[in-house]
């Protein structure tokens, strides 16, 4: 019994990465902007949400992980080979180009999150820019992933930081769970990128890469879930707490727009030293994290979606498309942040756009191929698992549509 | 067209959606997919799939005069509808966007197009594979294709470097066994790679693949790959197999590597196992499994030559001879006394310079090295570092040797850091 037990538990902390990595790169530099504006501009109200996003967390990452656990194929791999090259191309470029945007804001992230600290971006970006590179390409995949595994723990600044600011707990725990709902176009905007930065393309295929690539399979599925389901509380409890500490610190002392993740931070400074220097230090963790994994995620996808020889234990010249458009993403992404009077905002707007634009496909991609019983065998969804998932695709996709065009009339705006 | 074969060459996609003739020149229906019977010819595509307004036809390789990138013309136009055919590998169904195994490379690649040959035979042509091909070329071609005439498509592609393996050496991957026969796929190619190169490819691949390739290749080839196999997969590989192929299979590995193995495995699924093997390899496997992992009784292994300390150069030769099998990686032998007690090591390349009088002892090292099966992973590869050493025999309390542990092993505890 005991020895039975004992194994379990070794099955778990040998399957614990992919899902607890990829909840939390979810909490990037967009992510934590998007919660400290909800917290700083409408207090404790948006908390309600939390809820019904790790919900909608779980069911698209668990999809991937299954996926992955039981065909042993990447997403990108599926769709190759059920839907063909051309479609495969199209979605891969698209792709690129989503990521793209995510690079370039995480990039702005680390020069804004330093900046706090005194360091130029001028400095800090290509210092950090290189060290991304250096760290994927000549680490290994497990000390790679022990590194990562570290900078989630680092998130919880974020929930110290949120106790610091000392905010209004009962007011916390009440709006949580109580909804509220209101026709105020800011309001329904803020509701929308909430959703929007929660679930990403990039997200379901590089779970759905790392649970392979950890080769964890059918058998050891049910500990997987666990982990990929405890990732995904884990971030919307790191996104609580930030919403909760630019309630408490901005929100309760005069509502107001913030300019980005760096701005909450400093309006987190009248509550101490601390509190501001855990916040900035848990942007720099997110971004810097994100900036790792996103590149990565992106080539590996599009190397493996279109044959190209992928994996950092290839020489250069063994995968030279994997290496060049991997070096390519970071070095440009980073560059643009370097353009004096580049307008960030519109790019991370159009970024959002794109995103939008591309997750309904790969959602519906995805239900499809759970659904193929020469894939999947005996673990395709339920008749009430797909009620479940249409459900929340159509709702992904009416949210996004309307992120899309919330966007897409702030791009025309500025 | 500097390749003056270019013209006897057709590619798969240019075949796609080609319009088939009848003997009067009316259009029959357009090339919907093709198929190779590996039974009957290896290379030769057998059948054409026509669709025809709603239905499929099919079109025999003797039907057809000629191929061409205007059209293909049939000289017997008697043509069966289509009905589905296990013994086809099908181009777009079964090879296309599909992983395969390029043998020569050693490497899992996916197919993105694949280049024929067009070739007469009994008056008529007929198209042989000649590669699978990859990478860009085979790419850009599948992304124009039906966008832009094929004879562009030719010209254009021209900059870009083709990628291409030569379809002899191109491996099938099919999980089920039926189709595997009635296909005629053979693991003749994988049973021929090194088995380190096997190993890198097995872990490329998806556990319904690996467990495919080892059921069906040589146990002896399957117990060489799969000791170089990753640990947590090669666990996977043994639980998703046969328990009587796993044994077969694990049997078949060095003893110190199937205890590793089993090691990894749940316990109920390593007894089972253990259970099928033949008696003898057991009882050592069964023994070092006893020793903690990272022990030296968890590294060591059984095999190697151990003689009375009496012995002389010729008995050595006549031991050695006795266990060929060891050859590969022996190069030390070691000495024992009555109570099989440790007492020397001698290293193989001594035995080349004496005669066969000389008795072993002398050749013997000066100060004996040893470890006890207790000593931990770290002190071992200290004293590997610290003596140079090639073999370090384990003792056990009573300073029996019980097994040897040797550099490679050392090799893959450093690499595993």
């Amino acid at each position: 019994m005991w020895k039975r037990f004992r194994y379990q538990i070794a099955v778990f902390f040998a399957v614990l990465g992919p899902g607890l990595i990829t909840a939390n790169v979810d909490n990037d530099a967009g992510g934590i902007f998007t919660y400290s504006q909800a917290g700083a501009k409408w207090g404790y109200l948006p908390l309600w949400t939390l809820i019904p996003i790790t919900l909608l967390l779980v069911v698209t990452q668990e999809m991937c992980s299954r996926m992955g656990a039981v065909t042993g194929k990447g997403l990108s791999d599926l769709i190759r080979e059920e839907f063909g090259l051309r479609t495969t191309f199209f979605l891969m470029t698209a792709l690129v180009l989503v990521n793209y945007g995510n690079i370039v804001s995480e990039f702005a992230g680390i020069a804004s999150s330093l900046e706090l600290f005194g360091i130029s971006r001028y400095l800090s970006v290509p210092l950090c820019a290189v060290a991304v590179w250096y760290l994927v390409v000549k680490g290994t995949y497990r000390s790679v992933e022990k590194i990562f595994l570290v900078s989630c723990s680092i998130y919880v600044t974020y929930i110290i930081s949120g106790i610091l600011v000392k905010p209004d707990w009962k007011q916390a725990v009440v709006y949580s769970v109580k909804p509220v709902l209101m026709l105020e176009p800011s309001y329904i905007a803020m509701l929308v990128a909430m959703v929007g930065t929660s679930i990403a393309p990039w997200m379901q295929f590089y779970l759905q890469a790392a649970v392979v690539e950890k080769g964890i399979t059918a058998k050891e599925y049910v500990q997987s879930r666990v982990e990929v389901i405890l990732g995904c509380i884990l971030t919307d409890v790191v996104a609580f707490f930030i919403i909760v500490a630019c309630a408490g610190a901005i929100w309760a002392h005069g509502p107001r727009d913030i300019k980005d993740a760096a701005d909450a931070a400093v309006g987190l400074k009248p509550f101490g030293q601390y509190a501001f220097f855990l916040f900035s230090a848990g942007l720099f963790n997110a971004s810097f994290f994100a900036a790792c994994i996103l590149p990565l995620s992106t080539v590996y996808t599009v190397c493996e979606g279109l044959g190209f020889e992928s994996g950092v234990d290839k020489r250069f010249h063994e995968a030279p498309v994997f290496y060049w458009l991997y070096t390519f993403l970071i070095a440009v992404g980073a560059a643009v942040i370097l353009i004096p009077g580049f307008d960030l905002v519109k790019m991370i707007l159009l970024s959002q756009v794109i995103n939008g634009v591309v997750l309904p496909f790969i959602l519906i991609f995805m239900i499809l191929l759970i659904n193929r019983q020469k894939l999947m065998h005996e673990w395709t969804n339920s008749r009430f698992y797909n009620f479940v998932a249409w459900t929340s695709v159509a709702l992904m996709i009416g949210l996004t549509m309307a992120l899309v065009a919330l966007s897409i009339q702030d791009m025309l705006r500025t | 067209m500097a390749d003056p074969r270019a013209d006897q060459r057709l590619f798969f996609t240019e075949l796609l959606g080609l319009k088939v003739f009848d003997l009067k020149g009316r259009t029959l229906g357009v090339v919907k997919d093709a198929a190779i019977v590996p039974l009957l010819d290896p290379v030769r595509v057998d059948r054409y799939l026509i669709g025809s307004g709603g239905a499929w036809l099919t079109v025999r390789h003797d039907q057809i005069r000629s191929v061409s990138l205007d059209g293909i013309r049939l000289r017997d136009e008697i043509l069966t509808p289509y009905h589905s055919d296990e013994y086809m590998l099908r181009v777009v169904r079964d090879l296309l966007d599909q992983q395969i195994i390029d043998a020569q490379g050693r490497k899992v690649v996916r197919v993105t197009d694949v280049t024929f040959e067009i070739h007469q035979e009994n008056g008529g042509e007929v198209l042989w594979v000649l590669d699978v091909d990859i990478g860009l070329r085979a790419i850009f071609r599948r992304l124009v294709q039906g966008v832009l005439p094929p004879r562009w498509i030719r010209r254009l592609q021209g900059g870009i470097p083709p990628h291409s393996i030569r379809w002899e050496f191109c491996n099938i991957l099919e999980p089920d066994p039926q189709r595997r026969l009635r296909l005629n796929i053979s693991n003749r190619l994988l049973e021929d790679m090194h088995p380190a190169d096997l190993a890198d490819i097995v872990e490329d691949l998806t556990p319904e693949h690996r467990e495919a390739i080892f059921e069906n290749i040589d146990s002896e080839v399957a117990a060489d790959a799969l000791s170089e196999v990753d640990p947590d997969i090669q666990a996977s590989i043994l639980e998703s197999l046969e328990t009587e192929k796993a044994a077969e299979i694990v049997e078949e590995m060095a003893p110190d590597e199937a205890a590793d193995v089993l090691g990894e495995l749940e316990q109920e699924t390593s007894d089972e196992i253990l259970e099928e093997m033949e008696h003898q390899p057991k009882q050592e496997v069964r023994e070092l499994l006893e020793f903690e992992e990272d022990s030296a009784g968890g590294m060591m292994n059984t095999e190697y030559v151990a003689l009375p300390e009496t012995a002389t150069v010729a008995d050595a030769i006549v031991a050695l001879k006795s266990n060929e099998e060891l050859m590969e990686t022996l190069n030390t032998l070691f000495l024992v006394d009555a109570g099989e007690r440790l007492t020397g090591a001698v290293p193989l390349a001594r035995l080349f310079l004496h005669d066969g009088a000389t008795p072993l002892r002398s050749l013997a090292v000066d100060t004996l090295i040893d470890a006890p099966v207790t000593e931990h992973r770290d002190r071992i590869t200290e004293l590997f570092d610290k003596y140079n050493l090639l073999a370090l025999p384990v003792v056990d309390e009573e300073r029996k040797l019980t097994g040897v542990i040797t550099a490679d092993d050392i090799i893959s505890v450093l690499r595993e850091k």
